[in-house]
């Protein structure tokens, strides 16, 4: 069973940069880290100290509100260092690697016989449940809670994107021993979302599954745009969702007990000097692969994608949960006259320029606003990336005058801070939506606990 | 440009927060970004962003206004001459009337480029655009002859009543440059209206006016039909100005040759510039299509039940004549006061026309019925807004209840 969509509102981003299908080899690292920042919605509680010894799949720190929720050291060695920031905020947990990986073994899982109970205890030990993200409010799903659905995003569209098909490849046992595993979590259904307008995999089509593919612009890669076509979120609703790459890590997880974060990720941008993808654990110092993969001379690296990724620096970490290094230069420059000038070829997805004359030009962005921040004047400029039915602008205004009520009537339910990224790209007024819906999530979600 | 920059970077020190010119902090910051877009970088959410600013969103209506205006300079001119029966060549009318036109707009921005930069700095924020467009619509919509002091505080009051009270650029409820020209309207209406203001006859010459001249506009001559009823011998002669060889023509009409406001008069030359704007993805096209047809519903209605000639005017020439076009492509488009949903501006765009026209017919002696028209509708806007708002929130209500 299969349903078909098609995304007509957004924009496809083409930046110059592409990686190639050309395999950069394995990246090492002696140290890696762990920073609590990258899981939205926990309060970190550590379980273990520097100097002590960890093996993969140990647990590093936990959510102080929902003990299930366990953040797992991705390789074994020693806590090396906990760093803090302002009043003791835990910021990193870096561990010195050792040589050869040893994993804690939590045991294989029987899919079979399993139930929802041992899953989800399973889930929580082995630490794959951190890769699980549940909504509404965007945080790291808690085993207790009972999703209404599960959706698999196996469409992957944004920038400079890598190819899921080569990304996953060869993990066909893996990714259906994760379909399993998830369906057991909930009495709804496990959909399993594919890009209609690239070749489809044949690994992400199970029986327990229902498949759902996407043709059109970004963000149909985005799992907020899928839940929204093929089954919104009401209000008390819980859906999870799983990115498609996490899948060969969980199934690892059921299959053999063993914590091993590691992703085939795709290196590309305009000052990636050699584009392609290297396999990398998650976590993992990237200096010296940055020293000989990039051109850092004023640049930004960003783990994940230009849209919603976040900033390294040049002798940082991995973040959790991405499969994407991003490098675009810098635009701290000013421009003469840039407003008033024709402007031909720069970017925009307004009339007001005229890239809407060259759709297939590819562009090297830099990380200039082009402006400066202003109050909300165009109107139904955000409706035109969102591919849901919710009045963008009037959510915002809600969330920025903190009325819950209307947030809630809204649809806050219905978005992540990803889905107003593109909105935020195309934004007039400089606004910082992602940051603002954010808030509200956060402000919502203290309301309701 | 290195200079340039370069006398930026020296005077900054001095009107930055501790510096001792604080207060022109805004209208540094206003001329630098001007000249330099800014070196500013994402720093929250996506790290790319789109070319489009404020300003640039500006100054493409400012484009879309130029040919308007330069007819509208030309027509001053030419009229002025016509006035007073001398020859006059194209030049002759073009540089009269910009002689006329530069002080009214140059008033206009100093007045309001003044309230806007001493707010930004009260409130410690950049000067916003909207004033860019709002300054140069102002003496657009303004007759010839006014005074420039009542230009001056006509603009004083729109920005402050009209804008900055409601927290200012984004957050005011009516238009700014039509709170301007309502004020001026009702302030001071022997300048803004009548046969005595729409040309330039003032000075030593004024008494050597051609033999019969009459200086009113085509909404003032179609106000004295009223009450005539249809086919009056006492209307003819103002009908006939209506005709196909008389003043107000409908070509003449489309083509702006006509007593009006500055801007207001050719009908073709704001056409061109709302195309320019719906090409640019600028203006709402929404809005105007909207407009158009609730000004033609209604001129269609009252052409069907006439009972003076006004009503019985041909619907298109109706719509050809006075603020229509103006105020459809220029000022019930302005994102900020308008219906903010999609749905919502065809219904507003829809009524303000609507009632446009009702206005202007029903009640003569305010023949600038358009004016008023949409700032009744930039009232009414938010209610529009709120029934489409409502409709989603029902339709959401309505899937959870049947979940």
């Amino acid at each position: 069973m299969s349903q078909s969509f098609k995304i007509r509102k957004g924009h496809n981003i083409k930046l110059v940069g592409d990686a190639p299908k050309n395999d950069l080899g394995n990246v090492s690292s002696t140290t890696y880290a762990v920073s609590p920042l990258d899981f939205p919605g926990i309060t970190p509680k550590l379980a273990v100290k520097a100097g002590e010894k960890v093996q993969a799949g140990d647990v590093l720190f936990f959510d102080k509100d929902r003990p299930e929720v366990k953040i797992c050291s991705p390789v074994s060695g020693e806590v090396a260092e906990v760093k803090r920031g302002a009043k003791r905020k835990i910021l990193q947990v870096v561990v010195l690697a050792d040589s050869a990986i040893t994993y804690a073994s939590h045991g294989s899982f029987d899919l079979k016989s399993g139930d929802r109970g041992t899953a989800a205890d399973h889930f929580a030990k082995t630490g794959v449940g951190a890769l699980i993200t549940s909504r509404p409010y965007g945080v790291v799903a808690g085993m207790s809670e009972e999703p209404r659905d599960i959706f698999v995003n196996g469409v992957q569209s944004g920038p400079l994107a890598g190819d899921l098909a080569y990304q996953i490849e060869g993990k066909d046992a893996e990714i259906a021993a994760a379909i399993e595993a998830l369906a057991l979590m909930t009495t709804g259904k496990v959909y399993v979302s594919q890009d209609a307008d690239a070749p489809s995999i044949a690994a992400l089509n199970h029986e327990k599954a229902t498949s759902l593919t996407f043709s059109g612009k970004h963000p149909k890669g985005l799992v907020g745009s899928q839940i929204a076509q093929a089954a919104p979120i009401n209000k008390g609703d819980i859906v999870w969702t799983v990115n498609a790459i996490d899948l060969p890590i969980i199934g690892r997880a059921f299959l053999k007990g063993e914590y091993a974060p590691q992703y085939k990720v795709v290196v590309a941008g305009s000052k990636i000097t050699k584009p392609g993808y290297a396999t990398i654990t998650q976590g993992a110092n990237l200096a010296s692969f940055i020293g000989s993969h990039v051109n850092t001379d004023n640049t930004r690296i960003i783990a994940g994608d230009v849209l919603t990724g976040t900033q390294i620096e040049a002798t940082g970490f991995l973040s959790f949960g991405q499969s994407q290094i991003t490098a675009i230069p810098e635009g701290n420059q000013t421009e003469f006259f840039g407003w008033v000038l024709p402007g031909f070829g720069k970017f925009s997805t307004n009339r007001a320029f005229w890239a809407w004359l060259f759709p297939n030009r590819k562009y090297d962005l830099d990380t200039n606003l082009h402006g400066e921040e202003r109050a909300f004047v165009v109107t139904g400029e955000y409706d035109k990336f969102i591919p849901m039915d919710i009045f963008p602008q009037q959510l915002l205004r809600s969330i920025l005058i903190g009325d819950i009520e209307k947030m809630e009537q809204l649809g806050i339910y219905e978005v992540v801070p990803e889905d107003f990224a593109l909105a935020e790209v195309a934004c007039t007024s400089k606004l910082p939506l992602q940051e603002i819906v954010r808030n509200g999530l956060n402000d919502l979600r203290k309301e309701m606990i | 440009m290195k200079f340039v920059q370069n006398i930026f970077d020296q005077t900054r020190p001095l009107v930055e927060k501790d510096g001792k010119r604080n207060i022109f902090y805004p209208l540094h910051n206003a001329i630098e970004t001007m000249a330099f877009v800014p070196n500013h970088t994402a720093h929250s959410g996506a790290h790319v962003r789109d070319a489009i600013d404020l300003k640039r969103t500006m100054v493409t209506v400012i484009f879309a206004m130029v040919p308007a205006l330069l007819f509208g300079m030309w027509n001053i001119g030419r009229l002025h001459y016509g006035a007073f029966g001398e020859e006059s060549t194209l030049i002759d009318n073009f540089l009269f009337g910009a002689l006329k036109m530069l002080p009214l707009i140059t008033v206009t921005y100093a007045a309001g480029l003044g309230v806007e930069i001493f707010f930004a700095w009260k409130r410690n924020h950049a000067v916003n655009e909207g004033f860019l467009v709002s300054g140069l619509l102002i003496p657009m919509i303004m007759p010839v002859d006014i005074p420039l002091w009542m230009v001056a505080v006509s603009t004083i009051f729109a920005v402050l009543i009209g804008k900055e009270v409601f927290g200012g650029t984004g957050m005011n409820l009516l238009n700014p440059a039509l709170t301007a020209r309502a004020f001026a309207f009702f302030a001071y209406p022997t300048w803004m209206s009548g046969d005595q203001v729409w040309i330039n006859t003032k000075g030593e010459e004024g008494a050597q006016l051609v033999d019969g001249y009459s200086g009113a506009t085509a909404m003032g001559d179609l106000a004295t039909t009223v009450g005539q009823g249809m086919d009056n011998p006492a209307t003819n002669a103002v009908m006939a100005e209506f005709g196909a060889d008389g003043t107000y023509s409908l070509l003449n009409a489309f083509l702006g040759l006509i007593p009006g406001s500055i801007g207001e008069t050719s009908a073709l030359l704001i056409l061109l510039g709302g195309l320019f704007l719906v090409f640019k993805g600028v203006g709402s096209w929404r809005i105007m299509l909207s407009f158009f047809i609730g000004g033609l519903v209604m001129a269609g209605i009252f052409n069907l039940f006439a009972v003076n000639e006004f009503m019985g005017l041909n619907p298109i020439h109706q719509l050809m004549l006075g603020g229509f076009m103006f105020g459809m492509v220029f000022m019930a488009t302005d994102p900020v006061s308008a219906s903010q949903t999609e749905t919502g501006k065809y219904i507003y765009g829809f009524l303000a026309g609507f009632f446009g026209i009702m206005i202007r017919v029903f009640n003569p002696a305010y023949p600038e019925g358009i004016m008023l028209a949409i700032l009744f509708m930039n009232v009414m806007a938010p209610l529009i807004d709120h029934y489409v708002v409502e409709a989603n929130i029902k339709r959401r209500a309505k899937r959870l209840a049947n979940a």
